[in-house]
């Protein structure tokens, strides 16, 4: 008899082409999602050497990370940017691959879209050129970040040599309070296990406060997995799951949903399977969080103050803790309603998809942006996104409140576009990582939940959006 | 790829710990559709005083001259030490590409963070993890030589893995065989895995058949 698995050894188990030896499996891969900015020098790799794709059914691609969120009318003015992105399309042309280009109402970003289209299903393995692949593990897929070479690797041979990585288990037991997030969890869980807690693991996410949530919950959490190091994180598939794929472009239908749907119910973590760490967290204890530092351990709940560096014994992390209060322009102690913001983005493959803008819009309703803020933008993940939150009238009611809404794409999360923080300038944002100059030299970001950053908004200064009167 | 034989290099330190891709090649320079010419830009926030942009003149910016890469000898260094989970964040393999074109070889850290340490592998950098005593060691000796015009140098043996300081101290590391075996060779995995042709198809007859929903 079998001995019990882990939802990670399962996928594994199915997808081995070849058995890990040193390091040196060989995994099949079944969705290959595709962007702008990690693909070019694939595609050239693969011209110079004359080798043609081996599965282009497996790929989705779009253009994200450069696009721009306004005037899209007008094209992408910055040269270099629209270079790229025409790149894409032209590879995706030559080689006849699925793209949602420009102008699609489809298009957003790859893992809002990816999930959106049924082109990520249960028991898949799923890689992109970008490390938030992880997001795709929410569907008990198993969903990692690569780079170009072996963008170039999966394009050539539908798989990827992989070494086998260990089993991590975080439960978050209990129900979570009232306006408590996904994204409050997830900033929780990294800010314990700190931002190379998961190196080297798989992390399967488990316990009521995590099943208890939407598929759209779920993929904020997943997302997160590699702000704690882990490049994949996993939630076991259940009716949530199969009820939120059911009837999407790409799922399964008829007689293939009913054996689909079968495979599915065996993708889960057996009881008595082991993992290699164990890490409870009471949910109950979660609220709302918001990050301090240059890295998303650096995270507190909003009721809390500014750490102080004095307090830390290590000295390593202690000094750590300095510069980062340096960069962001803190002082230890200080209380977070202290602390006055110039710019808030909702939006980034964290934070974009319908109940994102929901929960933003219910805070921004019949409120306006602070006289304090400069741009306060919200930025859907897809075109369809966009069209429902229309649909709903949350447009209107971010535009009346005083918030720019914009088209689909990465935005301001890695400011590779023109949506971008100036030197000094702080932000209360809803994306994933809040390093030196990700949001533009310079810039200071604090990482929230789209709740919180429009509560941020309306203040001007962070609050406990459930305090907010 | 070049194999990646026996080397002695300057050391360069950068004392932090979580280096972030992010901070190893900002996200400007990602708008590059080639794999070259990253080097001017690594580490570009911290290298130099004013910001730059993609396809600009790197040589006419103004340089931070406290920033350890901009100084002599460690403009020439071959292998860079510092703290633990460098390279976490983003997959971008620009990371390891910018490293490479400055003229690295090696780094050296308690820790790496995966997609990073994975990527290393597929351009020749080689990532060494040592205790973080035994890099803590290494900053000492490091700084020791701080005044010395030649540096502090470093001998990496990939086949005996083995780091060997100038007193002939030998720390050992521990390298997967697989991945050793490719450095050592110079071996690309593309053509590696081809050899596997047969077996990816036999493979995908039986998975097909057992998920045909996914043909």
């Amino acid at each position: 008899m079998m001995s019990a698995q882990t939802l990670y050894d399962k996928i594994w188990a199915m997808h081995e082409v070849r058995p890990d030896i040193e390091g040196s499996g060989l995994i099949y891969i079944d969705r290959h999602l595709v962007h702008e900015v990690t693909s070019p020098q694939a595609f050239e790799g693969l011209q110079l050497a004359g080798r043609d794709l081996w599965r282009k059914e497996s790929i989705v691609a779009v253009p994200d990370h450069n696009t721009p969120t306004i005037g899209l009318e007008f094209g992408i003015t910055d040269p270099v940017a629209r270079l790229q992105v025409e790149t894409l399309d032209k590879n995706c042309d030559t080689h006849q691959l699925i793209e949602f280009k420009i102008g699609d109402e489809r298009r957003g970003i790859v893992h809002v879209i990816g999930p959106e289209q049924g082109a990520t299903l249960p028991g898949m393995t799923v890689v992109c050129g970008d490390s938030h692949t992880s997001t795709h593990g929410a569907f008990a897929a198993l969903a990692f970040g690569i780079g170009t070479s072996e963008v170039e690797h999966v394009m050539a041979t539908q798989c990827l040599i992989q070494g086998k990585s260990k089993n991590m288990r975080i439960t978050v037991d209990g129900a979570v309070a009232d306006g408590i997030t996904a994204k409050d969890i997830v900033l929780r869980i990294i800010g314990e296990i700190g931002t190379a807690g998961g190196n080297g693991y798989t992390i399967e996410f488990a316990g009521d406060a995590i099943t208890s949530l939407s598929m759209e919950g779920r993929m904020t959490v997943c997302n997160m997995t590699i702000e704690g190091g882990a490049r994949a994180g996993l939630i076991g598939c259940d009716q949530t799951t199969i009820d939120y794929v059911k009837g999407r472009p790409f799922s399964p239908t008829g007689e293939n949903w009913n054996k689909a749907v079968e495979y599915w119910q065996d993708l889960h973590s057996d009881d008595g399977a082991v993992f290699d760490r164990e890490i409870h967290i009471d949910g109950a204890s979660i609220e709302p969080q918001v990050t301090w530092g240059t890295s998303p351990e650096m995270v507190v709940a909003v009721s809390q103050l500014v750490p102080d560096p004095a307090s830390e014994t290590d000295l390593v992390k202690s000094g750590g803790m300095q510069k980062a209060l340096e960069y962001m322009g803190l002082k230890a102690n200080m209380a977070f309603k202290d602390v006055m913001l110039d710019k808030v983005f909702i939006g980034s493959c964290t934070n974009s998809r319908i109940e994102d803008m929901r929960a933003a819009a219910a805070v921004a309703k019949g409120r306006q942006v602070a006289d304090t803020i400069m741009v306060a933008m919200v930025v859907p993940g897809s075109g369809l996104v966009k069209k429902q939150a229309e649909a709903e009238g949350l447009d209107k009611i971010f535009i009346d409140a005083g918030f720019e809404w914009r088209e689909p794409g990465c935005s301001m999360c890695l400011a590779m576009n023109a949506d971008r923080l100036d030197p000094g300038e702080r932000c209360a944002s809803t994306s994933n990582r809040n390093f030196e100059g990700r949001q533009g030299q310079g810039g200071r970001t604090h990482l929230v939940s789209p709740a919180m950053a429009a509560a941020a908004a309306v203040t001007g200064h962070f609050i406990d959006v459930r305090k907010l009167t | 790829m070049d194999k990646f034989e026996k080397l002695t290099g300057v050391v360069a330190g950068i004392d932090r710990p979580n280096i972030d891709t992010d901070a190893i090649i900002p996200k400007q320079y990602l708008k590059s559709i080639k794999r070259s010419g990253f080097g001017p830009t690594l580490f570009d926030d911290w290298r130099y005083l004013e910001p730059g942009e993609p396809g600009g003149d790197h040589a006419k910016r103004r340089i931070n001259p406290d920033f350890v890469l901009n100084q002599k000898p460690y403009d020439q260094a071959k292998i860079l030490i510092t703290r633990e989970n460098f390279g976490c964040g983003s997959s971008r393999e620009h990371a390891v590409w910018a490293l490479m074109d400055f003229g690295l070889k090696v780094v050296i850290a308690p820790s790496f963070a995966d997609i990073f340490h994975n990527n290393s592998f597929k351009t020749g950098l080689l990532p060494i993890s040592l205790t973080a005593d035994q890099v803590e060691q290494l900053f000492l000796e490091l700084n020791q030589h701080v005044d010395s015009s030649s540096g502090y140098s470093l001998t990496i043996d990939l086949a005996a893995q083995a780091v060997i300081t100038p007193a002939g101290v030998r720390m050992s590391f521990d390298i997967n065989e697989f991945r050793k075996h490719c450095l050592l060779e110079g071996l690309d995995d593309i053509g590696l895995t081809m050899q596997h042709a047969e077996q990816i198809k036999a493979f995908e007859s039986q998975y097909y058949s057992k998920a045909p929903w996914l043909l």
